[in-house]
């Protein structure tokens, strides 16, 4: 569906040369939520805005809904963008036109007569549930409120994909988990191609199929989003996972902790239901204090992680520890000096 | 009372003085509108940064900008005789005074429409793009609407700006209230009939932003 292969983007000449995107190599599947996480100045932006041409690629080929995006005629990028469309973190309506106006405006654009833009409109009123706001501006809409229309303009020329840039970064947590439904939904019921780009790894857990991490113009790591939650590889990635796995504090909670070794279980999937504990205190002579758990769920599971103390005598201890091991359960033992 | 108190006013004079300024800054400011605009519009679509990004064009529309609206207007007008004689047939009335109101004032409500274009959020723009809309689709359909309040009130401001330039065109005969004042008032020594023409000069700049007001209040839905 989406291919992009050795995609560079630089910004400016000579010594002031930034380079955005640097030799971004990605596949996406029709019919996937991806996700691309990273911190601001990653370069993620950039990278969503090579997908429907509003960049073009400095090198390498982007190719996406069956458009080589890096070589297509003004005239065919208008067509292709009528096919990949974008809500954006600010939501971007024209502050002029009603709720229904702004959602017939990418009709007007590709010239759908008034009676067949009229029900079009209904009909992604009550996709994106606006029924009863048609007639406001976007002035008197909350922030939630305002995305739908973003969300059902992006929809009005069924597009095969939906690209987001941050579109919940703007909303209040509560906000955030609608939209995100609200975006599942038309996943499955439309069967599109969702790109999304975010900092929240919150974001990517709750609606995301797979997942890349962004640091510095490079993707550094790309997998399911289990996958990436059970065993991240590269420092920025385990950054992220932590945000949704670790509650606040943790590290504060840690530093309290006097003695015993710390340990860090990861669970993922079926064995999150394994009476582990249990079998721990029953087998070996030690104390297990718990000192925190955690369970998120991902669209493709559940993934825990629970950080025990345990006491008694060293030997022990690390029997225990390969007993876990054994259990196939990720063990991790923490520093607490 | 009257008889007395405006003993030099000639109301039937006044009245066609009137409608002259009114007529002027009428017609005025119509084409300052359509030129105003299409000088605007075009500057910011070429300045850096746009959909047309282009120095050359930036540059030369600017510098038009700039120089015709730094020369004072009474200058002006005479500068462009040869060019008014060619288009109006005459230099004197006020069908003669139009092109030099025009070219006054066009360039000054080009910088306010400039300025009015570019509040306008870079995203929506954007978003239209994306929506795979043509340039011309975002002029008449985002631009302009999304920018209305600011090119009404740019236009209310420049309007009012007429108004005073048809009073200068008046002291050199495009007739109007500021002829009448000038002439029949000043040079006359009759304080009387220049008070009676001020006034109404000032009634017509009020209606005007009155108007102006209320249209803008009537558009903004921000």
């Amino acid at each position: 569906m989406i291919q992009l292969k050795d995609v560079n983007k630089k910004f400016g000449i000579g010594p002031k040369t930034i380079v955005a995107v640097d030799k971004v190599n990605l596949e996406i599947e029709e019919g996937e939520i991806f996700g691309i996480i990273g911190y601001s100045g990653a370069g993620k932006s950039t990278l969503i805005r090579l997908l429907n041409g509003l960049e073009k690629p400095s090198s390498g080929t982007v190719k996406i809904a069956g458009y080589e995006m890096s070589s297509v005629s003004a005239k065919e990028l208008r067509e292709a963008r009528k096919k990949i469309s974008m809500i954006f973190q600010h939501f971007n309506l024209l502050w002029s036109r009603t709720v229904k106006q702004n959602i017939s405006f990418p009709l007007e654009i590709a010239g759908i007569k008034k009676a067949e833009r009229e029900k079009r409109v209904n009909e992604l009123i009550e996709l994106v549930g606006l029924k009863g706001r048609e007639d406001a501006y976007p002035s008197e809409l909350s922030g939630g409120q305002k995305q739908r229309v973003g969300i059902a303009r992006a929809l009005a020329n069924d597009p095969e994909v939906l690209l987001c840039d941050e579109a919940t970064s703007a909303l209040d947590p509560e906000t955030t988990d609608s939209i995100l439904d609200l975006l599942t939904s038309i996943n499955e019921r439309l069967g599109l191609t969702i790109v999304l780009i975010t900092h929240e790894m919150h974001v990517i857990r709750k609606i995301c199929h797979r997942v890349a991490v962004m640091e510095a113009g490079n993707v550094v790591e790309t997998g399911s989003v289990l996958e990436v939650f059970q065993s991240p590889k590269e420092a920025i990635t385990k950054r992220f996972v932590s945000q949704v796995t670790e509650p606040a504090g943790t590290e504060q909670v840690l530093a309290h902790i006097p003695g015993g070794t710390l340990i860090k279980l990861a669970f993922v999937g079926e064995k999150t239901e394994h009476p582990v504990l249990a079998s721990l205190i029953r087998k070996f002579d030690i104390d297990v204090n718990i000192v925190q758990g955690n369970i998120s769920h991902t669209k493709a599971g559940a993934y825990g992680t629970l950080i025990l103390q345990l006491l008694g005598n060293e030997k022990d201890v690390d029997m225990a520890i390969a007993y876990l091991h054994e259990l196939g359960v990720q063990t991790e033992v923490i520093d607490n000096e | 009372m009257n008889e007395k108190l405006f003993q030099h006013v000639n109301w039937d004079k006044m009245w066609e003085a009137t409608v002259e300024t009114l007529y002027m800054t009428g017609i005025s400011t119509f084409y300052t509108f359509i030129f105003g605009l299409l000088l605007g519009v075009l500057l910011f679509l070429s300045s850096p940064g746009q959909l047309w990004k282009n120095k050359l064009v930036y540059g030369v529309t600017g510098a038009f900008v700039n120089i015709f609206r730094s020369i004072p207007f009474i200058i002006l007008i005479i500068l462009i005789i040869p060019f008014t004689t060619l288009l109006v047939g005459s230099m004197r009335g006020p069908e003669a005074a139009i092109p030099a109101l025009v070219i006054g004032a066009a360039p000054f409500y080009a910088r306010m429409v400039m300025i009015g274009l570019r509040e306008i959020d870079r995203g929506v723009i954007e978003a239209a793009k994306s929506m795979g809309a043509k340039t011309s689709t975002i002029i008449f359909k985002v631009l302009l609407p999304e920018s209305m309040p600011a090119l009404l009130s740019g236009i209310t401001v420049t309007a009012i700006a007429l108004v005073g330039y048809t009073a200068m065109a008046g002291v050199i005969g495009a007739g109007g209230l500021g002829n009448l004042a000038y002439y029949e008032g000043f040079q006359r020594s009759r304080t009387d009939v220049m008070i009676v023409a001020t006034v109404i000069i000032l009634i017509i700049v009020f209606i005007i932003q009155f108007i102006g007001d209320v249209a803008v209040k009537k558009m903004d839905k921000r």
